[in-house]
């Protein structure tokens, strides 16, 4: 493509498909314990 | 639902519901004005003529095939079908803890929520029965979860460091028997560190964070001792023979800003000049009656700060000495399923907060606030309908975040922060959705950045 650069998969619809396991990190136990950032967790899978 | 901005030369457009990621050229860019989904097979009369003095009919009509070629697969102006997992969304087992191993702090920091350490509540700690009581409780919920997190909380932990010692102890003997992984981790402002607790902590711990706001007169104006000298001098020299004995496992150094520095670029800087690579330097929480506290009119500096921040991450990037800021890590491929996005930061759902009496309540920041008492580990009593409650307080449960373009990222924000400073539990904090999209935007900037090499 000339005018667009996609940077990724764009792949959330997928992951909601098989996700949701629960296994990984609760968002406020990482390092914030005040402004909840969810998307700088890490997937378990 | 797109989200389209300029920034540091760079045209982004994010696709909401797909999470694609997209940088385009200035002609796309305006484009993207007159289109929506369903992308139609001709590039439409009025955005060709509104468009004509600045492009090439060419120019205008090439861009628009490739707007409808992503629309085609996918990954622009996606529809919004995530309402379907709203049942993934509810009741899920308890498998993450803050336990306030200590109501008391040998620091008397301004901006401290917990009051100074106790909560409100008086100064205390927590015995190791009531330690043992929340793991047990914590076994007995987390059901099916293999991984069970547990993060020493104060107040200041290392002032009843026996009593962490025991509940590690006591926890690693059941996870055999109950198939689980705890998870320990420690929130600590440094003035107790030694040798023996460092020791202790590097090998027991998977993730430590090291209270500290940055330059030794910013640190020192709020992180005071009792009598009222700063913690900077003590801390630094600990926290580096930390780290250093770490390896590389998780740590962060955290530190608040506050409307003292707002140029809290030099702090995050500072803070990886002493050695640090993996910091977390985030708005302070307070009422805005308070000198230090963050208020609407800081916005457009924070913003600026923000801007001045990435542009500095990238250049060190670039020059391969890039360091991780917390609230800039995003992983575009890799990152969390959109359930878990869709599920936010679980307080009260699988996460709650167990205080030095047994206490229950949703998280942390809620300790201390009688009304949101959840239960106690002495009588088991547990207030199901109040975790069900936390559990429906997801992106599709609150009303502005359902269409706010950055619903996946933040997930509906702090519960907490929203009932104490916008009225309710389900009502996002506005102050605190705008400094998580400006952060998001920076955070997507330096991905198109590294991507331009």
């Amino acid at each position: 493509m000339k005018h667009i650069k996609t940077l990724n998969q764009a792949n959330l619809k997928k992951s909601a498909a098989k996700g949701g396991c629960g296994e990984c990190q609760a968002s406020c136990q990482s390092a914030c314990k005040t402004s909840c950032t969810v998307a700088n967790q890490k997937c378990e899978k | 639902m797109i989200h389209k901005y300029s920034l540091n030369g760079y045209n982004i457009v994010l696709d909401v519901h797909s999470g694609g990621v997209h940088v385009v050229d200035d002609v796309t860019y305006d484009l993207l004005d007159f289109v929506d989904a369903p992308v139609p097979d001709v590039c439409p009369e009025q955005a060709v003529k509104a468009l004509a003095d600045k492009y090439s009919l060419e120019q205008i009509t090439d861009a628009f095939s490739e707007i409808k070629e992503l629309w085609e697969e996918g990954i622009l102006f996606s529809p919004d079908d995530y309402e379907q997992f709203a049942d993934k969304m509810v009741a899920s087992p308890i498998k993450a803890m803050c336990l306030h191993i200590a109501h008391d702090c040998n620091l008397r920091c301004q901006y401290c929520f917990a009051a100074t350490g106790d909560f409100g509540g008086g100064r205390k700690l927590m015995d190791f029965e009531t330690g043992k009581a929340a793991i047990d409780f914590l076994l007995e919920h987390s059901k099916g979860r293999r991984n069970l997190e547990l993060d020493f909380f104060g107040g200041e932990p290392l002032m009843n460091f026996d009593v962490v010692k025991q509940v590690v102890e006591y926890a690693r003997s059941k996870e055999k028997e109950y198939g689980k992984n705890f998870r320990f981790t420690v929130t600590t402002n440094g003035i107790l560190l030694n040798d023996d607790n460092t020791d202790f902590i590097n090998r027991e711990m998977s993730n430590v964070v090291l209270s500290i706001d940055g330059r030794k007169e910013v640190n020192d104006r709020l992180r005071k001792r009792v009598d009222q000298s700063g913690s900077y001098d003590s801390i630094v020299p600990k926290y580096q023979k930390l780290v250093e004995k770490r390896g590389d496992r998780d740590y962060y150094v955290r530190g608040t800003f506050t409307k003292y520095n707002l140029d809290f670029t030099k702090d995050v800087m500072h803070l990886n000049e002493l050695g640090f690579d993996q910091v977390s330097v985030e708005p302070v929480v307070g009422d805005p009656s308070t000198g230090y506290a963050i208020t609407e009119e800081d916005l457009p500096r924070i913003f600026a700060e923000y801007e001045t921040l990435a542009k500095e991450l990238i250049q060190r990037k670039k020059e391969g000495k890039g360091f991780n800021f917390f609230h800039f890590m995003l992983d575009l491929d890799q990152g969390p399923c959109a359930i878990k996005r869709l599920r936010g930061c679980g307080c009260g759902n699988e996460y709650v907060a167990i205080t030095p009496d047994g206490d229950i309540y949703p998280c942390h920041q809620f300790v201390g606030m009688e009304n949101w008492k959840m239960g106690s580990l002495y009588d088991g009593s547990f207030d199901f309908k109040m975790k069900d409650m936390f559990a429906r307080a997801n992106v599709y449960g609150k009303e502005s975040c359902k269409d706010c373009w950055a619903k996946f990222y933040c997930s509906g924000g702090c519960n907490a922060n929203n009932l104490q400073y916008a009225g309710d539990v389900h009502k996002p904090h506005k102050l605190s959705c705008e400094l998580e999209k400006k952060r998001l935007e920076c955070a997507i900037m330096i991905k198109a950045a590294m991507a331009d090499e």
